[in-house]
């Protein structure tokens, strides 16, 4: 079974999207993010999908539902790195990924959720990258 | 092309890919093309647990595209306008998948009868 790694960064999760979706897959990432998100009490939610080739409406909707239920377990989530040819689909397509958050690459979505969760909240040690398997 | 499963979206999505690159269409009507494939792909195997796709290169005056079209024996569709509104789904989804299919590509051809099936073909121009 295929699993997309989520990576503990600090007080964020991370997620880099490296291989074509497909419905099952997504919805296990979903699961599984949502219940790192509980287990590690991160605040913030990083999703990486430069690599990926084509978001329809399924994947689309998957990043809402992921996007909404961080947001009620206190934790906001910034999808990065859309390519130019996915952003013009997705309008035309009629999905404009309403309430979900995005930011151009990595560095701008680190930047975007450090700005996004008040100081003082969540432990702050940014020190090692550790990987945590569900 | 046979899909009857999931995993089977991905390799289809290549293949059409594949095709796409041959006739060398641009990288944003490919990705329209492959996302509106996508969603039909995905109708055949939720409501009628699969089916046949074929893929073709198909000419028109100077201009190449590709030629899908989408066969299915399921219980077909039994309000056809209904179905190509926003919004609409008997399912639990978005309700996108048709209407925004249709909106990706150039041409757009369903036929559905109850109890029997449906055909989606849609065509996609190089440079449409």
């Amino acid at each position: 079974m295929d699993k997309i790694p989520i990576l503990k960064m600090g007080s964020f999760l991370l997620v880099t999207i490296q291989v074509d979706l497909y419905d099952r897959l997504a919805l296990n990432l979903e699961a599984d993010l949502i219940r790192m998100v509980d287990k590690t009490g991160a605040k913030g939610v990083l999703i990486d999908i430069s690599a990926v080739n084509i978001v329809d409406s399924f994947m689309g909707r998957i990043l809402g539902n992921i996007a909404s239920m961080s947001r009620i377990l206190d934790a906001q989530t910034v999808v990065v790195g859309m390519q130019p040819a996915v952003a013009i689909t997705l309008v035309e397509l009629g999905l404009p990924l309403n309430g979900v958050r995005t930011a151009l690459n990595v560095e701008k979505g680190m930047a975007l959720l450090q700005s996004m969760i008040p100081p003082g909240s969540g432990d702050e040690e940014i020190t090692e990258d550790d990987h945590i398997s569900v | 092309m046979a899909v009857v499963k999931e995993q089977d979206v991905v390799p289809f999505r290549n293949r059409v890919r594949e095709y796409a690159v041959k006739i060398k269409m641009g990288l944003v009507n490919q990705t329209k093309l492959i996302t509106a494939a996508s969603e039909l792909v995905r109708n055949m195997l939720r409501y009628a647990n699969g089916g046949k796709i074929r893929i073709e290169i198909v000419t028109k005056g100077r201009d190449n595209g590709i030629r899908l079209t989408f066969a299915d024996t399921g219980p077909g569709i039994s309000n056809i306008d209904l179905a190509m509104k926003d919004g609409y789904s008997t399912g639990k989804s978005l309700g996108l998948g048709l209407p925004g299919a249709k909106r990706l590509v150039n041409e757009f051809n369903i036929q559905t009868e109850t109890g029997k099936g449906t055909t989606v073909t849609i065509i996609k121009w190089s440079n449409g």
